[in-house]
Parts: structure tokens; sequence; C-alpha cells
């Protein structure tokens, strides 16, 4: 009565362990696609030349993976199940060993078509790797990206210095063209990366390190900060917007442009605030405001989201984002700043205007 | 040292000489004798008890992670408070229960099942012991104060340097890794000496358990290694401390330095981990399968040469690095080909099932549990070996799966199975088969509902150590159900420390040999006497106690016929590969020396870390006291000859 139990336990112990895993992922596999926009660091699917490339190893090891799993399940169920006992005491004494046939011939077979799909397998990655090393063609755009305990510093590299400018935490791309990413370190190591067109390269300390990415399709694509920085971490995500050339043209050209001066009263109130609390640290290109410390605010209205990916760029936001900086994102180096509503709404009156 | 004296043999197992050895080798009852006990048998269960205490603190941290991982902007644990309890959760698990607990086995199985009646040095095994304890304490006392490592359990540099990392966290983990690795440092050189010249006559290599093969494979690495980790934590402290540059970027010092230095150690550490466990499932499972292991020489093989590739895999951790292309494709080479020598591993565990007759008990299933959580945990390895997959898997969840199943499944399980396999030899009583089920099961249910959804966690995308997500992110459901499966494992681990204080208070005698085992330690009683063995055995195959029933050998093994040694604390030394007896070891016995040197290296460090500089003077000269008190030469060691007596050396 024990040992069916223990047996039946047994059976359903080993499917347990592999058959939600191939359902789980085929299920993830079919809806990757679709999922992108409720899981939006999935990297089960792909919408970059770089990505794509990767994409069919992934499945491919991950197959081969699963595929382990259920033959070694299988064998190790049934050699479990062939002549089993149950577990009371005295089948010791009444059992002696025996060696009953030699078994190397397992060895032999599973080791020789292991080695066979192993060596298959590196061969797969040197091919897929060398392809993927670099974009086959000297990328038109090279941009800076430098990060932050806990954002990011993005500059596009012009042929001119007039032609280069900053922004942070969002970086806009032209569909179809490959992109090439300067990573520079200055304070702890941070990790660069968009799974949805690129794997992660390491930003160090000390090092530049190269790397490209390429958008096969119009979007916003979601990047993190995936090796461990510090207090906020987890808040230091990013976006990739990838557009038709003829807008992200636009958007350079708009980005290129000083911030135009604010014509309404209550947000010329609101830039005399910003010179006053914000400058130190913030630069507003075309105003006295130069602070290297946090990120480029020239365009700020432009942006979808505020401090790093962490909230939505809304006027309320942004004024919740200011005043309580320690509570969305705590231990980061913005301190909360103490304002009155009038002078909070002044402020983000201002701030609006930095389209 | 040697004295070639008296050999005298018996044939039978004779009381007068037992309770001659028992008068030698027994400690005082008191609490004297238990703080200055040598006794292997001793130290094993002192490391067992206390790495598994920190097995179960490490379980609470990752119980309070779980808890605020389980919902999205969740405050259970504010920011800081959860990167300390991750790091402590790591640290924990890898550095103070892991490789422990197998010492712990090593420590109490090896001289039993070599025949042997201790380790080579008694009382190095006992200051490694004393050490690791004091490392514990002093690593947990950061917990306490709340300046816990906070930096992961890798530390990489910039973040752990002073600029960024200004209280004492850094340093109680610089610290307290270096003086745990004093204490792994000597624990290995013990059994790598103990491999050489402890052995029973005729237990040559070929004829080793292996458990001694996996612990011999996993302290050859940890020689090598722990140097590495050592410097690297003390150039970080040096770094810390005093302005030095070594990892400091303004002064042309070097972060990846760190990172070249910790993985060289952290990489063949994964198999430290895991080798001993694998050699404990390989000894274990063929008795419950009734035949011998199949493929002993594959199998031992494999043991050492996974850790062989192991050395040339460390970069597979540092593929975002931006290291060249070329590098990169030898070290994924590596990486994915070191699954060959696993798969010898598996295969002969199967084909030993297969070809015996298995005995479906607890310590079967923890076994049988284990080779597929090996493989599952091998192929996720295989697939992050993969460069250009790894680009993408790593630093997510699909890692914390991965290292998941391979320290629970590789480590955890076959260490369970084994306290259930050989904690009636260590106590003298069964544990319940009954609760044992339950144990197992809510383990093996746990783990994986806990790690397998994990997986795909990781597959969409979220990140190693953040505090918190976004509900926008899709990885709510993923991980309530890793929180439930988590408390499921909770569960079963608590069911095991039931099972064991059950057993304790009111399990089955076990009597000498409750499996009918083959292997020596299972003919000596349960618990074994302080002299382990009447008479040292004689070994003539890989199965003394089975050679009636395997006849494969043309001559007998003898237990009860053998070298006396009844004058001191000795035994016989032998032959390194042969195991042919060429000396008489004298032995060390009982003292309270290992104990006050670790309290001296103990207060040592605590100055160290506070910059107390007298403490560490005083520390310094107590160390030297008691080196010098240790080093005295002895007439009972014949370390030297008493005067008017004839010279003992040879």
């Amino acid at each position: 009565m024990t040992e069916n139990k223990t047996i039946h336990g047994c059976r359903s112990a080993v499917h347990r362990g592999a058959l939600p895993a191939i359902l789980a992922i085929a299920a993830s596999a079919a809806a990757s696609r679709r999922a992108a926009a409720e899981i939006p660091l999935n990297y089960l699917g792909a919408s970059g030349k770089r990505a794509s490339e990767i994409l069919p190893l992934t499945y491919g090891v991950i197959a081969i993976s699963c595929a382990v799993i259920v033959i070694i399940a299988g064998l190790l169920l049934w050699a479990i199940l062939r002549r089993r006992t149950g577990p009371d005491r005295r089948t010791f004494d009444n059992t002696p060993p025996e060696r009953s046939g030699s078994g190397l011939q397992w060895i032999g077979w599973g080791v020789g078509i292991s080695t066979l799909v192993l060596c298959g397998s590196v061969v797969w990655t040197v091919a897929t790797l060398s392809a993927v090393i670099d974009p086959g063609k000297d990328p038109p755009i090279t941009l800076e990206v430098t990060g932050y305990q806990w954002w990011w510093d993005v500059h596009y590299v012009g042929d001119m210095p007039s032609q280069g400018f900053s922004t942070a935490n969002e970086i806009h791309i032209p569909v179809g063209e490959p992109v090439r990413i300067r990573l520079v370190g200055t304070d702890v190591i941070h990790s660069f990366w968009v799974p949805a067109l690129s794997g992660k390269v390491d930003v160090i300390p000390g090092r530049t390190n190269e790397t490209w990415l390429q958008a096969d399709r119009p979007g916003t694509y979601r990047g993190q900060c995936t090796e461990y920085c510090g207090v906020q971490h987890a808040k230091m995500g990013f976006l990739v917007i990838a557009q038709p050339p003829d807008e992200f043209e636009a958007w350079r050209q708009a980005q290129l442009r000083p911030a135009s001066e604010p014509a309404s009263p209550m947000a010329q109130q609101g830039q005399r605030q910003f010179q006053a609390r914000c400058a130190p640290c913030h630069t507003v290109r075309g105003t006295g405001a130069g602070g290297r410390v946090g990120p480029d605010l020239t365009h700020l209205a432009s942006r979808q989201t505020l401090a790093a990916a962490t909230l939505r760029n809304t006027p309320e936001q942004l004024a919740y984002w200011v005043t309580h900086t320690q509570q969305v994102k705590p231990g980061n180096r913005m301190p909360d700043i103490d304002m009155g509503e009038r002078q909070l709404a002044e402020l983000t009156a201002y701030l609006e205007t930095l389209e | 040292m040697a004295e070639q004296s008296r050999v005298a043999t018996i044939t039978t197992p004779n009381k007068e000489l037992a309770d001659k050895l028992f008068e030698i080798w027994e400690r005082p009852h008191t609490l004297y004798g238990w703080l200055a006990s040598v006794d292997h048998k001793d130290i094993g269960r002192r490391y067992l008890v206390t790495a598994f205490a920190f097995l179960v603190l490490g379980g609470l941290e990752a119980l309070a992670l779980r808890i605020q991982l389980a919902l999205p902007n969740s405050g259970v644990l504010p920011p800081e408070a959860y990167n300390q309890t991750f790091s402590m959760h790591g640290v924990s698990m890898i550095f103070l229960y892991a490789q422990p607990i197998v010492s712990g086995f090593a420590n109490f199985l090896w001289p039993l099942v070599l025949g042997s009646r201790d380790m080579a040095f008694p009382r190095m095994n006992a200051l490694s012991y004393w050490i690791f304890l004091f490392s514990g304490i002093f690593i947990y006392v950061s917990f306490i104060i709340g300046q816990a490592p906070n930096d992961g359990w890798f530390n990489y540099v910039p973040y752990a340097n002073k600029e960024f990392n200004p209280g004492l966290n850094m340093d109680f983990m610089s610290l307290g890794i270096i003086f745990l690795g004093i204490s792994t440092t000597i624990g290995s050189i013990n059994f790598v000496v103990t491999w050489m010249r402890h052995r029973a006559p005729g237990m040559s290599i070929n004829r080793l358990p292996i458990i001694v093969w996996g612990t011999l494979t996993a302290s050859v690495a940890n020689i090598f290694v722990i140097p590495c980790v050592s410097l690297a934590f003390f150039l970080l402290w040096l770094d810390r401390n005093f302005g030095t540059s070594f990892y400091n970027v303004a002064a042309d010092g070097q972060p990846l330095l760190w990172q070249h230095l910790f993985w060289i150690f952290g990489h063949p550490w994964v198999y430290v981990l895991v080798l001993p466990p694998i050699g404990l499932t390989a000894d274990a499972l063929p008795v419950l399968c009734r035949r011998p292991l199949v493929g002993y020489t594959p199998v031992a093989l494999a043991t050492v040469s996974t850790m062989a590739i192991g050395f040339g895999v460390w970069v597979h951790h540092m593929f975002a690095t931006g290291l060249p292309g070329l590098s990169l494709s030898f070290f994924s080479g590596a990486s994915i080909l070191i699954a060959i020598p696993s798969a010898v591993t598996v295969f002969a565990l199967i084909a030993t099932i297969f070809s015996g007759k298995p005995i479906i008990n607890t310590p079967f299933l923890f076994f049988a549990a284990f080779i597929i959580l090996f493989v599952i945990g091998g192929v996720s390895g295989f697939m992050t070996g993969s460069v250009p997959v790894d680009w993408q898997l790593t630093d997510t969840y699909f890692v914390v799966a991965h290292l998941h199943y391979v320290l629970i499944g590789m480590n955890v399980f076959p260490i369970v199975g084994a306290l259930y396999f050989w904690l009636p030899k260590i106590t003298g009583r069964m544990l319940s088969e009954r609760l044992g089920m339950w144990n197992f099961w809510l383990m093996f249910i746990g783990i994986n509902v806990a790690f397998l959804p994990m997986h795909l966690t990781g597959l969409w995308g979220m990140p190693r150590r953040i505090y918190t997500y976004g509900p926008d992110m899709g990885w709510t459901t993923l991980n309530l159900i890793t929180t439930v499966g988590a408390f499921i494992f909770a569960v079963g681990v608590l069911l095991l420390l039931v099972n064991v204080a059950y057993s304790l208070k009111a399990g089955a005698k076990a009597g000498p040999n409750p499996w009918k085992a083959g292997t020596l330690e299972w003919a000596t009683p349960s618990p074994p006497p302080p002299y382990n063995f009447v008479v040292i055995p004689t070994v003539a195959s890989r199965h003394p106690l089975w050679e009636s029933h395997l006849g494969d050998s043309k001559h007998r093994s003898y237990v009860y016929r053998g070298y006396e040694l009844s004058d001191h604390h000795e035994n016989v030394g032998t032959t390194t590969v042969d195991a042919i007896p060429d000396i008489i070891l004298k032995m060390p016995g009982d003292t309270i020396l290992p104990l006050l040197l670790a309290i001296a290296l103990a207060v040592t460090f605590v100055g160290m870390l506070f910059h107390i500089w007298w403490m560490v003077a005083a520390a310094g000269f107590g160390l030297l006291a008691t080196l010098t008190a240790w080093l005295w030469p002895r007439a009972h060691l014949g370390e030297r000859t008493e005067p008017g007596t004839a010279g003992a050396s040879s």
C-alpha cells in the first residue's frame, strides 16, 4: 500500500519537474510577441536585428534542454519502476547485493550522444557570436551612454560639437539603422540592456565598452540596468524609442535647440524657482542652469517618463516626484524639495514648457 | 614522528583491547573535555549542526525576501534592508552552509570509510571548526548591528569601495571571508594529507569511496582558489581602510581585477559545493539499489576532470563585461563541454538504479530527485554557457533559478539524503520513514514550485537583486507562485528538523549496519566508539563487507584482524597510491590549544575591523604563545627523545 503510493507519487513528481517547464516555455513562446506590451523586458521575442539573430539559438538551447530533461526523467522513472521494492527495513536483509550486468553501455551511449549535442551547440554558439559581434556596416549614429547611480545620461555624438546634445533615460533611434553605443562608466558598474533589441553589456568605470543595437520595427522598448549598483538598482530603467527616420530626424532637430523662453508669468516665476533650487544640479541649455550632477532637463517635457523610467511624465507625477523623491526612490541622490503649493505649481508650469 | 615498533595482530573483536583503546581515546565528559576534543566525529557533528544552523538562518532570510517580492511595489523590506538581506542570504548559504556541511560529512565519514582512527591532523581539524564557527558569528554580528554586507555574495567593486559604501558592511565581509578562508584552507590540507597517508592497508586509490574522490578533489581545488578570494578581499580591505588603489579607477586601479580574482575562486567553488554531495550520492544510492556503483572508474575520473575543466570557465560569469570575442568563444566552449563529465555521473547513477533492485525509502527518493534536479540545473547552466544567449540570460532571474537548482538540487537534496542514510551511524538511531516521506515530498514540490516557474520569470526579463518591481512588468503571478513554493519548501525543512529531534528521542535503534551496506564505516557500532576500529582493518576490495556476496576479489578484507596500536593515539601510515603500510603515526590527543588559537585569531580580526591596534598586537602575542605551545616537541608524539632512552625515530 505504502509502496504503491510512493511509486505513484514518484511518477507524478518527475512529470511535475519536466512538463510544466516545457508547457510554460511553449506557451510563453507563442505569447511572446503579443506579450511585448504586457511584459516589457521579455526576451523570448525580438524587435531588432541583433536580438533576432540570437533568438533561434535561445530557442535552440531551450529545446535541447527541455528534451534532455524529458529524456532523463523518463529513463530515471523507468529505472526506478522496473524492479522496485518498498522501504521495509527487512528488505535490506533479504536482498543481498549482486553485480547484475555491467551497465557501462549506459555511460557510453549517454555520454556519446551528449558530447555530439554539446559540440554542435558550441559550433552554433560561436557562429551566432561572430554574426552579432558587429553590425556589418558602420553605424551612422553614435551614442555615448553613461551610467550613474541611478539614471542614464545619453549623449548624441555629432560631427561637430554643435551637432551633439544630451538627454537622459530616453534613447531615440531611427528604425532599420544600426546604432553604435559607447558605454562610459563613472561611479559603479552598471549594465546596459534592452532585451527586445540586444543583450547586456556592462558599463564599467575606467573602460569604454562598445555595443550596437538596431530596431526593425517602430516602438517603445524598455531597458534596464542589470548589474547590481546599490540601493536603487531596482529603479534604473530607460526607454528606447524607435521611430521612422524622418520622425527621428525631427526629434533630433528639436533636441538640438536650446530651451525656449517661458511665455506665461507663472512659468517665468517657475523658472526663477528652478534657477534657485534646481540649477546647481541640472542643466537647461540656453539658460543659466548648468549643473552636471543630475540629468539634463532641456527637453524634459518631451520625455515619456521621470526618474529613470519609474514614473509616467505627467504634471501631477512631476510635482509628486519633485517633492517626494525619497519616497519614490529612497536613497537616491536628489533630496525631497520642500516648497509651497504655489511655488510647486509655478515650477511644474515651467518644467512643462521644456518640450 | 615515526616509530617502527611492535606489530600485533588479533583475529576476533577483543573486549580487553577495546576497553584499553576506549581508555586511550575517550575524552572526559566535562566542559573542558568537550572544548578540547579533537575527535573527528565530534568535529564532524559540530560542523553539521553549525552549518545547518546557518542554513536555517539563510532560509529565514530567503522567506523575508520572498514576502517582499510576492507582490509588486511591496514595502515589507525597505531597499537597504532588502539589499543586506539578499546579500546575507547568499553569504550564509554559499559560504557558511554549503561548504561547511560538506566538511561535516567528510570529517565524520573519512576516517570511518578509510579504516583510520582519525584525520591526519586532529588538532588542525578542531582549529578549522572553531575558526568556521567564529567567522560565521563575526559575519552575523554585522547583521545584528544593521551593517551587514550589502553587495551580494560576489561584492563587485567599485560599489564595495569606501566611496560608495562607507559603512562597516564590506569590512565585515572582507575580514569575515578572509577569516573563514583560514578554516577552509586548514581543513583542505588536512583532507589531502589524510588521503595520502591515513588509509587502511589495502585501500589503494582504485578502492576509495566516491565521497573521498569528491572531497579530495574539492580540497585540492580549495588550496588553489582560497588564496585568490582571500587576496581579493585583502586588497579590498586595504583599498577601503588604507587608501590603496587596487580597484580604484581614479588611481588607475581596475574593477575587473576584482571580477577575475573572485571568479577564479567562485567557479571552482561551485564544484567544491557539489562534488562531495555527488560523491555521497554515488556511495549511498548503490547500497539502496543493492549493487555496486556502475562505472566506478568513469565516475571517479569525471569528478576530477569536472574540477580540472572548472578552472577554465570563470569568464562565463563575465560574458557581458566587454571582453574580446575570441576569448569569449574559448570560455564558452569550456563552459558547455564541462557538461560531459557531469553526463558520465548522471548516466552512471541511472544505470545503477536500472540494473539494481531499488528500495524506495526516504534517502533513495532524495538521491533520485537529486539526479533530475542535477539535470535541470545542469541544462540551464549549459544555456548560460552559450555567450549570445547568456547576454540575455545573465543577471536575470533565469540565473537565480539555475543557481538554486544547482545549490539546492545538487547540495541540499543529496545532503538531506545523506542525513537519512548516515545519521543512524552518527547517532545510532533511525529517522522516521513516515515523516521522511512528508519531508521529501514537501521539499521536492517546494523547490519545483518555487524555482521552475522562476526560469520563466527570468526569460520575461526580471533582473536579479531588485527590491521591488512595478505591476506593469508582468511578473506578479510568477513571483507569487515562487513565494508559495518557498514556504512549502520551508515546511519540508522544518519537518526534517522535527524528524531529527524525534529520532534522537525515540528513533528505532540502528545497529551497526541498517542498510546492509558494503563499506568500512558500517563495520563499526552506531555510533562508532572514539577509536573507530578495534584493529586497523585490511582492505581487499571496494566493498569489504560485501565480498561474500559479490565474490569479485581473490583476497578477503579483514575488519577484526590487523594492527592493534594501543599504546597511545596511533594510526597506521600507508603509501599514497597502493596504501601499503610503512609507518606507525603518533597522533596528538585532546587539547584546548585549537580553541585558544581560534579565539586569538577572532580577537585579531575584531581589532582589525575597528582599527584597535593594541588589541591586534595583544592577540598577535597570544597567537605566538599558543603556536609555541602547539609546536613544542612532545615525546609521546616522537617529536623528541626522552633523555636516557634509546632513539625512537627512524
